[in-house]
């Protein structure tokens, strides 16, 4: 928590799909260097959230700011060159690739290489590629999975799948993060492992927000969370002030039930 | 050390180029037979031009039925430029490849807002339609009649014309566009192609300008497809629309599918396997069926692409590269490297 400059905001944004809202209305800002949350139960509209933030769906009404920049209408490529990236609930690690060339991917927008420079291989092409190359190998190393690098992606187990994914959005050098489910599939030591990588990559400065039903690290590692249902905010504040919002208990505790007579 | 690092990712090394220039280089001394030499020369042409469409198809992961309209192009820009104006056949290969180049550009931007069926079936369109054109122009290209004296190519005054003297150029220009292409795949451009085929998502989100890279990569293809025709007229030095239709971009598509289209060296393979088959059959149908056409090929080749699809769906070049890393392996007792993302990416992923 660095500074309490406000780097995201999001702006009474909805999504409508036919006629129902899978979000409605929904506002919050997160300050830079913040570890932000966005909980609510399945369905609640928390993937289609982090899709018309990240510019994936359009927005149906709302804005959303990066700063003093308007994001809202760009694509994504667009708001990745700006420095927000993301990664996805259900994986989408490059499945043609070995993992390092998965994360020197991810480094595109700090590469300048164009097809001609790249078809003659011009010495400074093999530069970059080198230094790209030791720079994705340290966000491997930073994430733990380097003793990989060179395996096929698909090959990977899923943790460290999400773990490569992170990596991959890191080495961009972001300094805003969307994390869609990143500990769905982990067992608890992965899920301590990702804790610490999280940390780690905040000291140097990034902000995340991050989706995730795992609520005893939600309330671990956030700063403040934001909770949503059917599509509606119900919630926000610091983890202490979430676990004692009636709104947000009875959603829980009605969706508990609910599983309860599912099952 | 900074090389051997990259090493381990990409295989830049020179050592298969240049033994397969060897060979190469060697083989008209070896076989002194026109007949081998200009079957040859054919697979050239289509090496050259599946290149190119290898990297839209295998890498970028994005179909064209509609190649055999960029070969037309250049075939006949080069043909117009030196036949008609009079200008260096040189100069005719290069107004094709800008040519194609531009039409490639003004075509992508409508038809990549598509992805899969649609999209084979507009760049079908697109075929049709130039196809059609080629028909139509009789001006420029002489229609159904076809384009009569094309000269030949000549560089310093040394003229390629015979099959001995054209086996150089085109193996020339089939060798430089590998080294070009693999270049491309070893770099950002190549695995930016190649996250549009792993995940249009992921690969917009870590800021990849998909319509950018899928516009380079066709039109790349376009002028391999462009450049490929400039030779071929100034080889054959007569050429008619039908050498551009919609059938010969299907026989593309199966060089590439049946070569593998995730590997550079596939197009050489698939090139040199459709060429000597078709040879095969022109031979040996008549013997079984003494009135049958054309169409046979056809026929066979369209069961050869189902059963490639199914059978292999990634192509001859996996099992080629497990054939030489078994070879190495026992030269060398040492454990193969991963073979992955070297030359060849697995292409499993689907075209939607
Ligand atoms: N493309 C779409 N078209 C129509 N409805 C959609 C679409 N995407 C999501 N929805 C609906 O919008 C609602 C919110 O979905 P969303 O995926 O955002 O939920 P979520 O909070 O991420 O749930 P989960 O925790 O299961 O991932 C759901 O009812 C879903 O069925
Ligand atoms: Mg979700």
């Amino acid at each position: 928590m660095s500074g309490q400059q406000t780097i995201l905001k999001v702006e009474g944004l909805t999504k409508q799909f036919g006629g129902v809202a899978a979000v409605h209305d929904v506002s919050f800002e997160v300050k830079e260097g913040e570890i932000f949350a966005v909980i609510g139960p399945n369905g609640a509209g928390k993937t289609t959230l982090f899709n018309m933030i990240t510019g994936v769906l359009p927005v149906t009404t709302g804005k959303v700011y990066f700063k003093d920049r308007e994001l809202t209408g760009l694509k994504p490529y667009q708001i990745a060159a700006l420095g927000v990236t993301r990664t996805f609930q259900n994986l989408e690690v490059f499945s043609n690739m070995t993992v390092i060339e998965n994360v020197m991917t991810g480094a595109h927008l700090r590469m300048n290489t164009g097809i001609l420079r790249a078809g003659f291989r011009f010495p400074s092409v093999v530069r970059e590629e080198v230094n790209i190359m030791e720079k994705a190998m340290e966000c491997l190393k930073l994430v733990g999975i380097e003793h990989l690098a060179y395996e096929r992606a698909v090959t990977l187990p899923y943790g460290n799948q999400r773990l490569l994914e992170i990596a991959r959005a890191y080495v961009s050098e972001p300094e805003l993060i969307f994390l869609d489910e990143p500990l769905a599939g982990l067992n608890s030591e992965e899920t301590r492992k990702w804790i610490n990588v999280i940390l780690k990559m905040r000291e140097n400065g990034m902000t995340f927000v991050f989706v995730e039903h795992d609520i005893e690290a939600v309330m671990s590692i956030s700063d403040r969370i934001v909770v949503l249902d059917n599509g509606i905010k119900i919630g926000e504040g610091t983890p202490e002030e979430i676990y004692e919002n009636p709104k947000v208990v009875a959603a829980y505790l009605g969706e508990e039930e609910e599983d309860a007579v599912s099952c | 050390m900074d090389r051997t690092d990259l090493k381990k990712i990409y295989n830049n090394s020179l050592a298969g180029p240049l033994i397969f220039a060897g060979v190469l280089f060697l083989l008209p001394f070896v076989v002194q037979s026109n007949y081998i030499l200009s079957i040859m020369i054919m697979i050239g042409f289509y090496a050259l031009l599946c290149n190119g469409l290898t990297l839209l198809m295998g890498y970028a992961g994005q179909i064209s039925l509609g190649h055999a309209a960029f070969y037309g192009i250049g075939a006949y820009m080069s043909a117009y430029l030196s036949a008609k104006m009079g200008l260096s056949p040189w100069l005719g290969m290069l107004a094709g490849m800008i040519l194609a180049a531009i039409i490639a550009y003004i075509v992508g931007i409508p038809i990549f807002k598509l992805k899969g069926h649609y999209l084979a079936l507009a760049t079908l369109g697109f075929g049709v339609i130039v196809y059609t054109a080629f028909k139509e122009l009789k001006d420029f290209t002489g229609g159904l009649n076809g384009f009569f004296g094309i000269p030949t190519i000549s560089l310093f005054g040394f003229e390629f014309n015979n099959d001995f003297r054209f086996y150089y150029l085109i193996w020339l220009f089939v060798i430089l566009g590998i080294l070009f292409s693999r270049n491309i795949i070893h770099s950002r451009i190549g695995r930016a192609l190649r996250s549009i085929e792993g995940s249009e998502v992921a690969s917009d989100a870590v800021g990849v300008n998909i319509m950018k890279y899928k516009l380079q990569v066709f039109m790349l293809s376009a002028m391999f497809a462009s450049l490929s025709g400039s030779l071929y007229a100034h080889y054959i030095t007569f050429i008619n629309p039908n050498l551009f239709d919609v059938m010969t971009s299907i026989y593309l598509l199966i060089m590439v599918v049946i070569g593998g289209a995730s590997s550079i060296w596939g197009s050489v393979i698939g090139a040199a396997v459709f060429v000597l088959l078709g040879e095969i059959l022109k031979s040996v149908v008549p013997l079984v069926f003494p009135n049958a056409g054309g169409e046979f090929e056809i026929v066979f080749f369209g069961l050869l692409l189902v059963v490639t699809l199914i059978y292999m769906p990634n192509g001859l070049s996996p099992q080629l590269e497990k054939l030489i890393a078994r070879f190495r392996r026992n030269k060398e007792l040492v454990p193969a490297p991963v073979a992955a993302g070297r030359d060849g990416v697995e292409s499993g992923g689907d075209q939607s």
